[in-house]
């Protein structure tokens, strides 16, 4: 019942919006792993309920179990007169491509992938850049000058993060790289148990910075890191107030700003189609400085990685993006 | 698979008992939806109206429902031999391999016909050889089947991880995927059987596979139960050390029944690569060799029973993505609860109400034996 009035509630209020901007129905269809991943799809779900928070406007979303559905939910949700439909996860690049033709009127939105329609627009994030952040400040920071990566599944996406941190580790001075991907299934996200022991045995051959890029198995890595005395790197949201001093950075990707974006740009009549490149210029990636890892960095490394910061936007340092050759310079 | 405390008539053993465990799955998960404040009249309503209400719907539960018949069958297979083939999920991913790879070589100089029974052979033997080495070992070696056909799955999962991205991947794209299939390989939908019937299957992948798979299931039974073959099978299955008194071959019947087992498992990946996805993508299985254990087991390692069990798994997952879609409430989690409830009643708890069917139904007397 209380749905219901709220239901109403937030009909009345799209309803009773200036005729100037658009109504709108947003969808949101995540990727496999699952919502509540904290991590990728999470990042996402907490853009979309931003945006229910400061506009009113409530969302719907779906989590599929498969391929078959997420391909269905999406087309279900233009049929249903939803618009825009995100659609998180590069696994949906076909889907998006096939489905954004049915429904030429629906805007689309597809994170991490590129599909060339006029109402689809991609959002790929530089995630070479950011790791090439946290890599540099972990490179200036170790003491083994050992760091670590550990990895979720052996995917381009995850290749493309640990090209971008191992160059920037080079950068700051190590001269061992450690990388490890740990599973070869969908619960390689989900197994913080397996990650630890693989920041374990990375810290047993003298490790003591890791950098974790592997949804919720990252906790298992940064908490084995701190409990051996160690750094650990966060990803994708700012993971620092995990361990207060113990973590000494994490890699941002801001999957929620475009998703919020993409609903508030649709709202304000004006989406725009095309890919958008999220990099440290565009603030679709960074590296998180904050009271919790704040005493972690000395004022030289903070200055150190914002000036490489500062030339990656100016062009006068370049990061190589895997994805570009699917080589990596350093190994 | 024997039936305790005494006789039945057939359709109360077959129709009545998996019935009554169904509807008590659903009044317990009816419960938990209640509980977390949704209307469970509503949710039911909307599993069955969005498996069964529609064309697409239906052609959608029917897609699902291919390939856990597939899948069921392979498990079924192996269990008439004692054999528990956990392994199916493995089989279905490499399996798609041999049906991915016949694909791209064809699909640009050949029609659906000449690819599509070719896929399927490559399918089979694909799958087949994955379940070999699992095989052999149980039949020379007694290495347990559950154990090697366990990590056989993973090691399916790093073949397929490192084929599809390192070598099978489009130069420059994210997704771990190979490149889509042209036409010369795409099954033709079956909208076209549903239209005279006023069905519309819409966007719904159901394809001819769907007879595919019931061409196995029958031959599956002609196997199982017309032949000196299945005889063999069964016999093993009942009592291993009477079976090799009486002559059977126990490492060669293993061997060949895993090797079909196998090869049914492999067969599903033609439904998913060649009827939906038209592309061969990392995780494609997604489970559906784990469900045809449950579609086996309730099944009662039928083919009937595996058909019927396979629709029903059907319906939970095109019903329960209906009603997840519809009633943001209820996550995938809750439809992997009712799931698992369906599997909990109708699987391991499948004698709980009979014998208070027997006092209903059995003669009296008819279950104490006679003296001779």
């Amino acid at each position: 019942m209380i749905r219901k009035l709220f239901g109403a509630a937030v009909f009345a209020l799209i309803a009773a919006q200036p005729a100037l901007a658009q109504d709108i129905k947003p969808a949101l269809v995540y990727g496999t792993g699952g919502k509540f991943d904290k991590s990728f799809n999470e990042a996402g779900y907490n853009g979309a309920e931003k945006y229910k928070t400061d506009t009113g406007i409530a969302y719907r979303d779906f989590e599929p179990q498969n391929d078959t559905q997420g391909e269905q939910a999406i087309r279900k949700f233009a049929s249903e007169g939803f618009n825009p439909v995100v659609a998180l996860s590069f696994a949906w690049t076909d889907a998006v491509a096939k489905v954004s033709k049915e429904f030429p009127e629906t805007k689309f939105v597809l994170v991490d992938s590129v599909v060339d329609a006029p109402n689809v627009r991609s959002v790929v994030f530089k995630e070479d850049e950011g790791s090439y952040l946290v890599g540099l400040l972990a490179g200036l920071k170790s003491e083994t000058k050992k760091v670590g990566f550990v990895g979720g599944m052996d995917i381009p996406l995850i290749r493309k993060f640990g090209c971008g941190y191992v160059q920037g580790a080079k950068a700051g001075g190590a001269t061992q790289f450690f990388q490890n991907m740990t599973g070869t299934t969908g619960a390689a996200w989900n197994d913080p148990v397996r990650g630890g022991e693989l920041a374990k045995s990375q810290i047993d051959q003298g490790a003591d910075v890791i950098y974790a890029a592997a949804g919720a198995t990252g906790l298992g890595v940064l908490q084995t890191a701190v409990d051996n005395g160690k750094l650990g790197i966060g990803v994708d949201s700012n993971q620092n107030y995990l361990h207060p001093g113990k973590i000494l950075t994490s890699m941002v990707k801001k999957v929620d700003v475009a998703v919020y974006n993409a609903y508030a740009d649709a709202k304000a009549g004006q989406f725009t189609a095309g890919v958008q490149a999220l990099g440290l210029k565009e603030g679709g990636v960074d590296w998180a400085l904050d009271d919790n890892n704040g005493p972690l960095v000395t004022p030289e490394m903070k200055a150190a990685v914002e000036k490489a910061k500062a030339d990656i936007i100016a062009g006068t340092v370049t990061v190589h993006d895997y994805m570009s050759d699917e080589t990596c310079p350093v190994e | 698979m024997s039936a305790p405390f005494g006789q039945l008539p057939r359709w109360v053993d077959y129709g009545l008992l998996p019935f009554i465990n169904l509807v008590v799955a659903f009044l317990v998960s009816g419960l938990v939806v209640l509980f977390i404040g949704a209307s469970p009249l509503e949710a039911i309503n909307y599993m069955v109206t969005g498996a069964l209400g529609s064309g697409e719907g239906l052609g959608f539960t029917l897609y699902y429902a291919t390939s856990f018949i597939f899948t069921g069958l392979s498990v079924a297979v192996a269990f008439h031999c004692g054999l528990f083939n956990i392994g199916g999920e493995g089989q279905v991913y490499v399996g798609g391999l041999g049906v991915a790879l016949v694909a791209l070589a064809l699909d640009r100089i050949m029609p659906w016909y000449v690819t599509a029974p070719l896929a399927a052979a490559a399918g089979f033997a694909f799958g087949a050889a994955w379940a070999l080495v699992p095989a052999w070992l149980q039949a020379k070696r007694g290495s347990h089947i559950v154990i090697t056909t366990i990590m056989f799955n993973f090691i399916a999962a790093s073949l397929m991880v490192y084929l599809l991205v390192n070598v099978m991947k489009q130069p420059g794209s994210m997704s771990p995927q190979t490149r889509l299939f042209e036409s010369g390989a795409l099954l033709p939908r079956l909208g076209f059987l549903f239209s005279p019937l006023g069905l519309d299957l819409g966007t719904a992948p159901l394809n001819v596979s769907f007879f595919l798979a019931l061409a196995s299931g029958f031959l599956v039974w002609v196997l199982v139960w017309r032949t000196r073959f299945g005889y063999e099978i069964r016999t093993i299955g009942a009592n291993p050390t009477a079976a090799a008194y009486a002559g059977i071959r126990y490492g060669r019947t293993v061997v060949i029944t895993m090797l079909i087992s196998g090869g049914l498992a492999g067969l599903m990946a033609l439904n998913v690569l060649l009827g939906d996805h038209g592309k061969l993508q990392i995780e494609f299985p997604s489970g559906a060799g784990f469900v045809g254990i449950a579609v086996a087991l309730m099944g009662r390692s039928h083919p009937v029973g595996i058909v019927l069990a396979a629709i029903l798994f059907g319906i939970l997952y095109q019903g329960g993505a209906e009603l997840a879609f519809w009633v943001p409430n209820i996550t995938r989690e809750m439809i992997v609860l009712i799931q698992g409830l369906v599997i909990l009643f109708a699987g391991a708890l499948e004698y709980m109400f009979r014998p208070a069917l027997v006092r209903l139904f059995a003669p009296r007397g008819a279950a104490v034996l006679r003296p001779a």
